[in-house]
């Protein structure tokens, strides 16, 4: 029997992927995906469907294995390729939260001590402590079944069952997309403050943009098998990196032209005349063609002539003003471009009404270092 | 255009229904029919039924038909659940085929089994009795209890077995506390169809079984060959009550979940 | 410690082939020594010359499917597939309207249904002895007709008996697949059609029936394929005299004692049913193709 290996140091990763890949047929349906997670982190992997976010929780669980070269799944330094699910320290809850429907709320909760062998009485006590913690009542629920209750009892059934084995690291795969929107804002604030409260590392799996920023520390945003880009919610908004990350997370407008040096600073020209300022980036070159991306609230709306100094403008006519409550979605048609979108503060229409009609003449402005500049995808 | 339905059309489905149904109504009627020969309504008596239970033939016919029944149906029922997991659960070649050569044993007509097994019973120099008779019933009804469990599996969720094994449950543990409970009542749904089919059976049967061990269907068949009335009333509205109970908690069952 | 139970898990797990065949072995393994098989040897045994006490002999030879030219068989076979096509014509033309109303009835959808899959499943031999009991001579219908003052008529033993007892026996199996096939007609269309002016039989003609087409040719199939192999029905209800393929071949088991004789003649309607059966899917697929 080999020596069981020397146990992760407090800083080490308790999740690592190596240039891990997984084919289905002829699909890759994860390429070569290599990240860490750390001990007590809240991870999310966010994307839309098919990018190959689900595969990865479900490599992490043991439910698929990486193809034969593809890789390494290392939980908590152990490299676990071939390891079944049942020998892995993980829990995880799913998206249907698969209670089983024959058993009652507490046997469901106990099925995984019972499976390691706990004698009942402790059992018993850790069931109602994992009740409680999820607030369910252990009297009300223990002996309800699973189809006497609503969506979001049956969530939180299901993180009982898992949370109640201690688990290091917990996989969530989309658990609240059954859930109406209210109680749904709920349950993230609470997922959230478990994560903080029990330190266990949560890896969490969204196609829900907003939900990802609200309770990650890191995300992975992800396309077509592949990490688009990873980083704190502040890092994916305010810079994503490919245009992909920039449409997806938020929204975004788009603009291309060709990079100028210009002396110390960059320029982008545009196709038909006329330039806007760059800030500093290393993918910056005389004479390449870049797009860039610049958020709609970094953007305002001035009359041509009285655009301020240092901002970038671009000249066009008001197409639509749509009211959205708490902003406005000033929509600009610029030539050669087309629409631009800006997203001015609603500070009530009824006393400080915006003054844009259709047609007017306009201009939009961004300052030159609220743009991100976009890598290939 | 509503529920206008034209009184012709109407009237033809009431007639088929009639087609369908007074035939064994009036069976089971004269079956209390105090008269030996029935046709003719002499009166209501039970007496046909307590004649039944001294008849040693039929006696020994149920004995028969529950043995083979019993026997046959528990081991279709594994047999056949075990199929049904493979063909849901795994991905494997010659897949096609097998699904194709699982459904061939519904379609061949019932004379041509009997005869084949006849014939390797005969060469195999394997004696006639109620082993051959369950061996038999296995082979026709394996294919039923497969699409009535597979029907359940694919309905079922998968995630609850994936829920058992992160939970610590390896792949048998999960089985028998996940799968089997789920699947339950669809086994037990193919098992009553099994037991129903065999438990009705005649022409296989009687290509299979030897003299001495009649099942119920054969010696029914025998009586009616023979004109044992009005008996043969009783004894077929019993059989035609067991085989409407079974069927209908088979159904039952499977339309609970 | 890996216990053997973890051992043998360990070892099926990266191996899917295995895992499935072994759990299909013993089913599979069942239908191939005792339903394959014994029909392959019933297949040798059809093309071997008749031994003595009615087996068979070594050799080969094809004199037994030559008999079938013969006028008497060529009869049998015949009689087989004109009375299954009879039966299935006259079950369509009953089944058909009933399966309508059933599609249209509403709330008594599934009492209905109930009422035309009862029969179905309870045993043959009875509902077979029920005709009996009917159609005898002095069976029920003949008894009224004597209270009546008209003389009895011989039903029994007839084709009419038989025929009578093929549609007894398979109209439910031709109601069901037409039922299913109209429960998914849009009755909006009919309306629509209405509206655009045409008659009742129009618009049968031009939107149900097409569109119910797939339940029909399924039906059909499911009452020929079976009436094709019967045996029973005209065993009890046709007596000697009109004989069945399948009468024929139980004939040579028993009293004829010619058992390659009854395999050939197994083996054709087998064969019949087989060639049915592939008809079945061919129409099936193109059906698949058109719709896509």
């Amino acid at each position: 029997m080999v020596a069981s290996p020397p146990p992760p140091s407090p800083s080490a990763p308790v999740v690592q992927l190596a240039h891990v890949t997984k084919t289905f047929g002829d699909v890759k349906a994860v390429n070569d995906i290599s990240l860490d997670i750390q001990r007590g982190e809240f991870f999310s992997m966010l994307g839309p469907s098919g990018c190959g976010k689900t595969t990865t929780l479900r490599l992490l669980a043991g439910f698929e294995q990486p193809d034969e070269d593809g890789g390494e799944v290392r939980l908590m330094g152990e490299v676990v390729n071939r390891r079944r699910p049942y020998e892995r320290k993980v829990a995880m809850v799913f998206q249907n939260y698969a209670l089983f429907p024959h058993l009652s709320v507490e046997r469901n909760v106990a099925f995984g001590l019972e499976q390691r062998k706990l004698p009942k009485p402790k059992v018993a006590d850790q069931v109602r402590d994992a009740l409680q913690m999820v607030r369910l009542k252990p009297d009300v629920f223990a002996h309800r079944m699973p189809s006497q209750l609503s969506g979001g009892q049956r969530q939180r059934v299901a993180l009982a069952r898992a949370l109640v084995l201690e688990p290091a690291i917990l996989l969530l795969d989309e658990p609240l997309g059954a859930i109406d929107l209210k109680l749904r804002k709920e349950m993230q604030l609470e997922l959230k403050a478990l994560n903080k409260q029990l330190g266990t590392t949560f890896v969490y799996v969204t196609h829900d943009q907003e939900e990802a920023l609200t309770m990650s520390d890191r995300i992975a945003v992800m396309d077509n098998a592949r990490v688009a880009q990873l980083g704190t919610p502040a890092e994916i908004y305010e810079n994503p990196r490919t245009a992909f990350v920039a449409k997806f997370i938020g929204e975004s407008n788009f603009l291309e032209g060709q990079a100028r040096r210009s002396g110390e600073d960059w320029q982008l020209e545009w196709a038909y005349g006329g330039f806007a300022r760059l800030p500093a980036h290393p993918s910056l070159r005389d004479g390449r063609t870049i797009r860039i991306a610049v958020r709609p609230e970094c953007m305002d709306v001035w009359r041509p002539d009285e655009v301020p100094a240092g901002e970038n403008a671009l000249g066009g006519s008001i197409e639509d003003v749509i009211y959205l409550g708490e902003t406005m979605h000033v929509l600009v048609r610029v030539p050669h471009t087309g629409t631009v979108t800006v997203a001015v503060r609603n500070e009530g229409q009824l006393i400080k009404p915006l003054p844009w009609k259709r047609g007017d003449q306009a201009a939009v402005a961004w300052l030159p270092e609220d743009c991100q500049i976009l890598e290939d995808d | 255009m509503g529920s206008r339905l034209p009184r012709w059309l109407i009237g033809v489905t009431l007639a088929v229904y009639a087609f369908l149904h007074l035939p064994i109504l009036v069976l089971v009627a004269f079956s209390f029919n105090d008269s030996k020969f029935s046709a003719s309504w002499a009166g209501f008596t039970l007496d046909w039924y307590y004649r039944l239970l001294e008849r040693p033939d039929i006696m020994r016919g149920l004995k028969a038909s529950l043995i083979v029944g019993g026997v046959s149906t528990v081991v279709s029922a594994v047999l056949g659940t075990l199929v049904a997991l493979a063909l849901a659960r795994h991905r494997f070649r010659g897949r096609t085929a097998l699904e194709g050569f699982l459904y061939v044993p519904i379609v061949t007509p019932e004379i041509v089994v009997g005869i084949s097994l006849l014939i390797l019973f005969a060469l195999a120099k394997i004696p006639l009795g109620l082993t051959t008779i369950i061996i038999a019933h296995v082979a026709f009804s394996l294919s039923f209890v497969v699409i009535v469990v597979l029907a359940r599996l694919e309905g079922m969720d998968q995630n609850l077995e994936e829920a058992a094994m992160i939970l610590g449950a390896d792949e048998i543990t999960t089985f028998w506390k996940v799968t089997v409970p789920q699947l339950w009542p669809g086994i037990l749904s193919g098992a009553l169809l099994a037991f129903t089919m065999s438990f009705d059976d005649f022409v296989i049967t009687s290509f299979v079984s030897g003299s001495g061990s009649s099942t119920l269907p054969i010696v029914v068949y025998g009586m009616v060959r023979r004109n044992i009335e009005p008996s043969i009333n009783a004894i077929s509205t019993i059989i035609l009550l067991v085989t409407t109970a079974l069927i209908y908690l088979a159904d039952r069952l499977t339309t609970e979940k | 410690m890996a216990s053997s139970r973890q051992r043998v898990l360990g070892w099926l797990h990266p191996r899917p082939q295995a895992r499935a065949w072994l759990l299909l072995a013993p089913g599979t393994l069942w239908l191939l020594v005792f339903f394959l098989i014994p029909i392959l040897i019933m297949l040798v045994y059809s093309v071997m010359p008749r031994g003595i006490y009615g087996g068979v002999d070594p050799g080969f030879t094809l004199e037994h499917y030559r008999r079938f030219f013969d006028p008497l068989y060529l009869d049998i076979l015949q009689r087989t597939f004109v009375w299954s096509a009879a039966c299935t014509v006259i079950c369509l033309g009953l089944g058909y309207p009933v399966a309508y109303v059933i599609a249209r009835a509403g709330r008594w959808k599934s009492f209905l249904l109930f009422l035309v899959v009862l029969p179905f499943w309870t045993s043959f031999l009875v509902r077979t002895f029920a005709m009996i009991f009917l159609l005898r001579d002095t069976g029920l219908i003949n008894n009224w007709l004597v209270k009546l003052g008209v003389d009895p008529i011989a039903m029994l033993y007839t084709p009419f008996a038989v025929m009578a007892g093929l549609v007894y026996g398979f109209l439910p199996f031709m109601i069901l697949p037409i039922y299913a096939s109209l429960e998914k007609l849009d009755f909006s269309l009919l309306e629509a059609a209405e509206v655009l002016g045409a008659r009742p039989a129009e618009r049968f003609r031009r939107v149900t029936l097409p569109l119910s087409m797939p339940g029909v040719v399924a039906g059909c199939l499911l009452v020929f394929i079976p009436a094709l192999g019967s045996f029973l029905t005209s065993d009890l209800l046709g007596g000697a005299k009109e004989m069945m393929i399948g009468n024929l071949v139980q004939n040579q088991f028993s009293a004829a004692r010619n058992w390659p004789f009854g395999s050939a003649a197994s083996f054709i309607v087998m064969a019949l049913v087989l060639a049915a059966v592939m008809l079945y899917l061919k129409v099936k697929d193109r059906e698949q193709e058109e719709a896509a």
